[in-house]
């Protein structure tokens, strides 16, 4: 191994800067590339449901990108970001990658970080008035659309976290929002049935209407969506449709070596991607196995995870290519937050583990007031979730988990 | 170091407090208090505290 290792990232958001980042605070002095399908630096996604969808001037998406662009520590000013030309193939074996237009690039050491890219309903239809949202230029172009006039007819396909909030935020600008969900209730699968239906009724309150139990089957209009037909048959009119019916993983171009790909990038628990060598991944496309509850890798769609697993990956990266490979646990507290109109959601741990849900302080009838609920797995606490409650409180909550418990 | 959280950005979100408690606090308001000029051996706690601020709302310089 030549004594500064080039080591290339591919992805260009949260993830790959935060490998970036890590690398240079490990002590690794040598070349990093990172490879981005994105025209833009990494900028903040959560926004884009939220504040932006609302607030100031629609910006173009580069004006946009610039504004949500994260803080990039000192230490990366030399990270050649190479941008807007996805990596389309990779042979692991060689270290090499190729991008789609055609260069190819070695690497001593790999990061995986591509993460997600939205599901679209498969269900053919206009394309004008659909959308979909992830992306500054997705956040521009529903945000040009929703221009078209106050008050429009808006059906939000999909009640998950993006779902729940993208209807929040609309609804709040005067919008008749109406979330269509064809599995469960809002967020149930985190968040469990009690308090689903507690947020559910506190977003109704506000005028979002819900209809649970039915898909989109059929979409209406020539050019542009003038409705969607449920699977009931029922017609609901929509000016906007948004449909945030979950992601599909970037690992195409990792196709070819043999790895597990079957959801996301499986790696060990220390983030290296099993089956490859000098590789490892991070953020929502790694399907890692955390201590803290069990053995089972999961990937993890919160925000804080690109950040805790660039840590140890970097760190693991590192440690590999100088043949001192690290073998201390890895057992990050996922955390996440959701502004849906005067609630904030926090939650550490894995409330989607539970098979017990126990209110511990507050009512779910009155959610304003504070909620504090604890979800338990096997009488294991797996997860904790604080509705409006004061951030002082965050500190203790979190530090539940922060130990792991041994696996029963 | 200096340290400045932009309070027109900052939603209270806390989680700067739980990366330096020594720097960052949540008052019994709920609202964010801060030292401004943190000694330099903070620096890493600090970064990170900006790191994992979900609006970016922390500004670090030299001082
Ligand atoms: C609208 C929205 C709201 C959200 N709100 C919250 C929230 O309130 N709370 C919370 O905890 N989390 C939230 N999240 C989730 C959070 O933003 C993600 O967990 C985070 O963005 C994951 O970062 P990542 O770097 O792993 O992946 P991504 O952000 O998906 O980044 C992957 C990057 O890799 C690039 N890429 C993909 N394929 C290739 C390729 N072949 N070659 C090169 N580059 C490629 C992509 O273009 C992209 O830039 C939200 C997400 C969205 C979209
Ligand atoms: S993490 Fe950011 S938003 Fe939250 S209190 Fe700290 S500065 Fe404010």
């Amino acid at each position: 191994m030549t004594t500064t290792p080039h080591v290339v990232v591919v992805g260009g958001s949260l993830g790959a800067l935060r490998a970036a980042e890590q690398l240079r605070a490990g002590g690794h002095a040598g070349p990093i590339t990172v490879l981005g399908a994105e025209a833009h630096l990494p900028y903040n996604r959560p926004p884009l449901s939220k504040d932006v969808l609302a607030a100031g001037e629609p910006l173009a998406p580069a004006a946009l990108a610039d504004r949500l662009a994260f803080r990039r520590r000192a230490s990366t000013a030399d990270v050649d970001f190479r941008l807007g030309d996805p990596v389309v193939a990779s042979d692991l074996r060689a270290g090499v990658v190729w991008t789609g237009s055609g260069s190819a690039t070695s690497y001593d050491g790999l990061v995986v970080a591509t993460g997600l890219r939205p599901r679209h309903l498969d269900v053919s239809g206009p394309a004008l008035g659909r959308h979909v949202l992830r992306t500054v230029e997705d956040s521009h172009g529903l945000r040009a659309d929703l221009e078209r006039g106050p008050g429009l007819r808006v059906v939000v396909v999909g009640a998950g976290f993006i779902g729940c909030e993208s209807a929040a935020t609309l609804r709040k600008l005067g919008h008749e929002v109406t979330v269509v969900e064809p599995v469960g209730s809002p967020m149930e699968r985190v968040i469990g049935a009690a308090v689903s239906a507690a947020v559910q009724g506190h977003l109704e309150a506000a005028g979002i209407r819900f209809v649970l139990g039915t898909g989109i089957t059929g979409y209406l209009g020539e050019e542009r969506v003038e409705g969607v037909v449920l699977g009931t048959g029922r017609v609901l009119p929509a000016d906007v449709v948004v449909e945030a019916v979950g992601s599909l993983c970037n690992t195409e171009w990792l196709a070819g070596n043999g790895l597990d790909l079957s959801d996301g990038v499986l790696t060990d628990n220390r983030m290296r991607v099993v089956g490859a060598e000098r590789v490892v991944a991070v953020g929502d496309v790694a399907r890692f196995p955390n201590p803290l509850f069990d053995d089972v890798p999961r990937r993890v769609e919160h925000w804080s995870v690109p950040t805790d697993t660039a840590r140890c990956a970097a760190a693991t990266l590192l440690g590999d290519l100088a043949g001192m490979p690290p073998d201390d646990e890895f057992a990050p507290v996922p955390s996440f937050w959701s502004d849906q109109l005067d609630l904030r959601l926090q939650s550490f741990g894995s409330p989607a583990l539970a098979d017990e849900v126990v209110v511990e302080e507050g009512d779910l009838e009155h959610l304003l007031d504070g909620l504090l609920v604890t979800y338990h797995r096997q009488g294991r606490h797996v997860g904790t979730l604080a509705v409006n409650l004061s951030a002082a409180r965050q500190r203790g909550l979190r530090e539940q988990f922060s130990r792991p418990v041994p696996v029963a | 170091m200096k340290v400045t959280v932009d309070m027109t950005m900052c939603q209270d979100h806390g989680q700067c407090a739980i990366a330096a408690p020594e720097v960052f606090r949540i008052n019994d308001e709920g609202h964010l208090e801060y030292d401004a000029e943190p000694g330099d051996d903070m620096l890493e706690y600090v970064e990170e505290a900006a790191d994992v601020c979900p609006v970016q709302a922390i500004l670090i310089a030299d001082s």
